[in-house]
């Protein structure tokens, strides 16, 4: 990385730094330099990126960050070059003169992951003043990364007329890692830096201290040789803690997905191999809510999810009544049938899906709540997971609190434990039936909802999670739905403690050998139903 | 059965239509002194998975050979006969594949068949058309190792794929350290393999190559992800080849983005991910990951643009993508054309003899020719994803890379080659002067 930077990086930086200390800006070479965007070459527009930042022109800022923005737009045949600003005006690259409207032969100019680092390093560098507090630590992180010598001058500048205390520490981190590699440093300065880095504690900081090489100072080697074992022990610390949150939100999606089922198989009995395909329903739903508010009402495209969840529980819901009341209560008590029937539905409306959508994968979109990650701690949590596992959380309490405290519920119950009992007691246990299954499939649809942000919409998001909705059901116990939840968050825990050392493959079959092993011993699940009901 | 089969997909013709076509048919057949009159038509055979976990990708390419048959029929068929399909269903269960293969060639008596996606599918129809001697034309980027006298490959082998990757990466991006992740089947482990081999040629140390397997249609990369995040970490430049397949690869991309692992810290190029594949994403999260192939829907040409615009008047469809498979079927058509045209006869053993050496332009610029050993030679793309789902073209070879069946890295298969004109043999040893079995 740093030690591989090209020399015109290099003295871009250095430019940078010159102007950092407001020498006299020189015009002439600039327009030059503007014109080689139009080149459609990325060589070329890494030499004009590096003379403009050199330039001290004002528009520098403007010109580069329009660059990384893709809005910088070159016309190949005049060779004029043209900043489409955030708001939409138009001006000439060059000069600075608005301009009305762009000529048609003018496209963006192009980047590479080459050229996009170093408009990123030429950011940094014009930026480590900005007054935006947060653009300027990210400058002073990417000058972490990078800790370029050169640009030891402006972060001391930097610093001393830094008053955030966030941006004092990264800017004081960054100048860490320029001393850790400055070979004219000081012994004691390098200590400083290490202690420093060591300080940050996370796996860049690894990466850089086991980067600094050994013809160092013996005490500094040493010194470096503590803070990487005692970053390492802590960092394999958390990486235990990481496991158990990716456990937990791998059991939070199990646990969704199966809850569903856990109504359909557990409480009702019936083996619902199209469980799947009520979930893949609801992510349709969600597609179907996106592309309805992206054309007619797009600000409403954070609600998006909000809005689709009803939908899809009522869509799944009633399919699920539908499929209840047409075919399922003719099969009552002849479990094979029953397999066999839903399996063949489960095809056929993976088939209608594929018909009406097309079969190919359907974008549903994170609303921007959903998107992204915060670091907590040395782990990082992303907010589409954090969600859903909330998400699925609150979905269990409300069909517990359902089926316990509501005359509905109480019927389920009723009807699922002796249904010739509850017909006596003049429940209408067809009708009851009927809605359980619905209430079941319209749970699945909810889970669609959910797993559309995490995985593909496609005629087959289903399958993927029929088997491991059944294995969490079968593992936690039929019947019961504290049994489920149990059962989910420990496959996903076991899971991710196990895909580390076994790999994805191996310990995805590590865990079915587990359960079989496990179903040998106690047949009836973790959490077995006692009583009459068991035989029923 | 729970398949279903479409057979005859028949254009709607409208009276004036048919009158053209009768009289262009009888004009031809006056001109035409060889061809029989009884049957008029020369049937084609389409096996791509309709329904099934490959009906993601298959679909397109049933429907883009059935587009071709369309065109080719407008400018009066081949032969002076019409070109009709016969499209069937393997549903993506390889023996069913064997079995509708089987089908196509004895009861429909196809001339040529069109399919095939992943590796075990074709490995489970190889017997089929070399006991009943017919031709198969498959047209995805394979692992290699392979040559077949049936078989004609118009997509890439990994030194048409793979390897130009790599050395763009090392060279451009100065990569140093390499994660080989991919899904647990035939294509990544042997890619992988020749990768690893490859790679340590070229002097990476072994603790510099991570590999990793995941199951088909893994959904949950947290581990993994945070795992490669681990690895890059280590103060050398990092870089993901990804051979990850099919519905696996939108989770991964999501948790990378979310993750925040962007494109300047640690590229990811897959092998897999076309334009098919990103319409399901957002991919703003993912600008700048590269994918590499022998074709772009972006790529400016005017052949290129001519067939997009037909295809999208053709699937009444203004936003339909296009993609590299989709470009293999197009090359493997023609070329099937040519030589039909060629030998004045559908018989396929003149067809295989007269199909290597046959040229036809490709849509990116560029002559493909079918070489001796079946595969065609092929320029390569490195394509840096867009905000707006498209690749931008990055790098392309020079010349066009000619395809090898059995890989250079490899041990086992470095002195093979396969060669239908000179040697008539798909495995012939250079070193010894000799076929190791497979010859005709």
């Amino acid at each position: 990385m740093p030690a591989n930077l090209p020399t015109y990086v290099r003295a871009l930086i250095l430019s940078i730094v010159l102007i950092a200390f407001a020498l006299p800006a020189f015009a002439g070479p600039f327009e030059d330099a503007v014109a080689k965007f139009a080149n459609d070459d990325f060589s070329d527009s890494e030499d004009a990126v590096a003379e403009i930042a050199a330039s001290g022109n004002p528009l520098a800022y403007a010109i580069i960050s329009a660059l990384q923005d893709e809005r910088l737009m070159a016309d190949p045949d005049t060779k004029k070059v043209y900043v489409k600003q955030v708001d939409g005006k138009i001006i000439d690259a060059a000069t600075g003169a608005a301009v009305d409207s762009l000529p048609d032969a003018a496209d963006a100019v192009r980047l590479n992951n080459k050229l996009r680092r170093t408009v990123e390093a030429a950011l940094g560098g014009l930026t480590l003043l900005s007054p935006d507090r947060d653009a300027r630590i990210a400058a002073a992180q990417s000058v972490f990364k990078s800790h370029e010598e050169a640009l030891l001058p402006v972060v001391d500048n930097a610093l001393a007329k830094e008053t955030d205390r966030t941006a004092k520490a990264a800017l004081s981190e960054a100048r860490a890692a320029i001393l850790l590699f400055k070979s004219d440093a000081s012994e004691e300065d390098k200590l400083k830096a290490i202690a420093a880095v060591r300080a940050r504690g996370d796996q860049e900081a690894l990466g850089m201290l086991s980067d600094i090489g050994t013809d160092q100072p013996p005490t500094v080697v040493k010194a470096a040789a503590s803070a990487i074992a005692s970053i390492q022990s802590s960092l394999a610390l958390w990486s235990g803690v990481q496991n158990a949150w990716y456990g937990l939100s791998l059991g939070s999606v199990l646990l969704l997905a199966a809850i569903g089922l856990a109504i359909t198989f557990g409480v009702m009995g019936v083996i619902n191999m199209a469980h799947g395909e009520m979930v893949m329903l609801g992510a349709y739903t969600t597609f179907v809510v996106q592309e309805v508010i992206r054309t007619r009402y797009p600000g409403l495209f954070d609600y998006s999810l909000l809005i689709a969840v009803p939908l899809a529980f009522l869509v799944a819901g009633a399919i699920g009544v539908l499929i209840e009341r047409s075919i399922i209560r003719f099969l009552y008590g002849r479990p094979l049938e029953t397999l066999l029937a839903t399996w063949g539905l489960s095809l056929v409306l993976q088939q209608a899906v594929r018909t009406m959508f097309g079969p190919t994968n359907r974008e549903v979109g994170n609303p921007s709540w959903m998107s992204g990650a915060f670091q907590l701690g040395q782990i990082t949590i992303t907010y589409n997971r954090l969600w859903i596992l909330c998400f699925t959380l609150a979905v269990f309490v409300i069909l517990l609190a359902m089926l316990r405290f509501t005359a509905l519920g109480l019927e389920m119950r009723a009807v699922t434990q002796n249904r010739r009992m509850a017909a006596s007691m003049g429940i209408a246990t067809s009708r009851v039936d009927a809605l359980t299954f619905g209430l079941g499939s319209g749970i699945a649809g909810i889970a669609g909802v959910a797993l559309s942000q995490i995985d593909n919409v496609s005629p087959n998001l289903g399958q993927s999670y029929i088997i491991d909705s059944f294995m969490v059901v079968v593992f936690g116990g039929v019947g019961n739905l504290w049994g489920t939840l149990v059962g989910a968050f420990t496959l996903g825990i076991a899971n991710k403690f196990l895909e580390p050392v076994a790999g994805a493959v191996l310990g995805k079959i590590a865990i079915l050998v587990l359960i079989i092993l496990f179903i040998q011993k106690r047949p009836r699940g973790l959490f077995a139903l006692k009583g009459r009901a068991v035989e029923a | 059965m729970l398949t279903n089969i479409t057979h005859d997909i028949a254009t709607p013709f409208s009276r004036r239509r048919w009158l053209a076509v009768t009289a262009g048919l009888v004009l031809g057949l006056a001109g035409f002194s060889g061809a029989k009159a009884a049957d008029d038509t020369i049937k084609i055979g389409v096996l791509h998975s309709l329904s099934g976990t490959m009906a993601i990708s298959e679909t397109t390419l049933k429907d883009t050979i059935l587009f071709l048959i369309d065109e080719q029929n407008k400018k009066g068929g081949v032969l002076g006969k019409k070109l009709e399909a016969v499209v069937v269903d393997p549903a993506s269960n390889w023996p069913l594949f064997a079995e509708k293969a089987r089908e196509l060639i004895t009861k429909d008596k196809v001339a040529v068949v069109f399919g095939c996606w992943t590796s075990v599918s074709r490995k489970s129809v190889l017997p089929v058309f070399k006991e009943l001697n017919n031709i198969l034309f498959y047209p995805v980027q394979y692992e290699g190792e392979e040559s077949e006298r049936n078989v004609f490959y118009t997509g890439a082998a990994p030194n048409q794929q793979a390897i130009p990757a790599v050395d763009y990466l090392m060279k451009e991006d100065k990569v140093k350290r390499w994660v080989l992740a991919g899904t647990d089947y035939v294509y990544p482990r042997t890619t992988n393999k020749i990768l690893e081999a490859y790679l340590k040629s070229k002097g990476v140390a072994q603790d510099d190559i991570m590999i990793n397997y995941t199951p088909f249609g893994h959904s949950d990369w947290q581990t993994i992800v945070a795992d490669i995040k681990k690895f890059g970490s280590a103060g050398k430049k990092t870089a993901v080849v990804s051979t990850i397949n099919g519905d696996a690869n939108v989770p991964f991309y999501k948790e990378l983005g979310n993750q925040g692992i962007k494109a300047t810290d640690i590229p990811v190029v897959a092998f897999s991910v076309g334009e098919e594949e990103l319409a399901g994403i957002d991919t703003k999260p993912l600008l700048g990951h590269l994918a590499a192939w022998n074709y772009f829907e972006s790529i400016k040409t005017p052949a290129n643009e001519k067939f997009i615009k037909e295809w999208q008047a053709y699937t009444k469809n203004p936003k339909r993508t296009t993609n590299d498979p989709m470009e293999a079927h197009v090359i493997g058509f023609n070329m099937w054309v040519k030589a039909v045209e060629k030998v004045k006869s559908t018989d396929p053993d003149k067809v295989i003899d007269a199909l290597p050496g046959i040229e036809t332009p490709n849509l990116t610029g560029g002559i493909a020719k079918m070489l001796p050993n079946h595969h065609i030679t092929k320029p390569v793309f490195i394509g840096e994803i867009k905000a707006n789902g498209q690749f931008d073209v990055v790098y392309k070879t020079k010349d066009l890379v000619p395809g090898d069946a059995w890989s250079k890295e490899l041990e086992g298969s470095k002195d093979l080659i396969g060669d239908w004109v000179g040697k008539k043999c798909g495995n012939y040893n250079t070193k010894t002067d000799k076929c190791l079995g497979s010859g005709s």
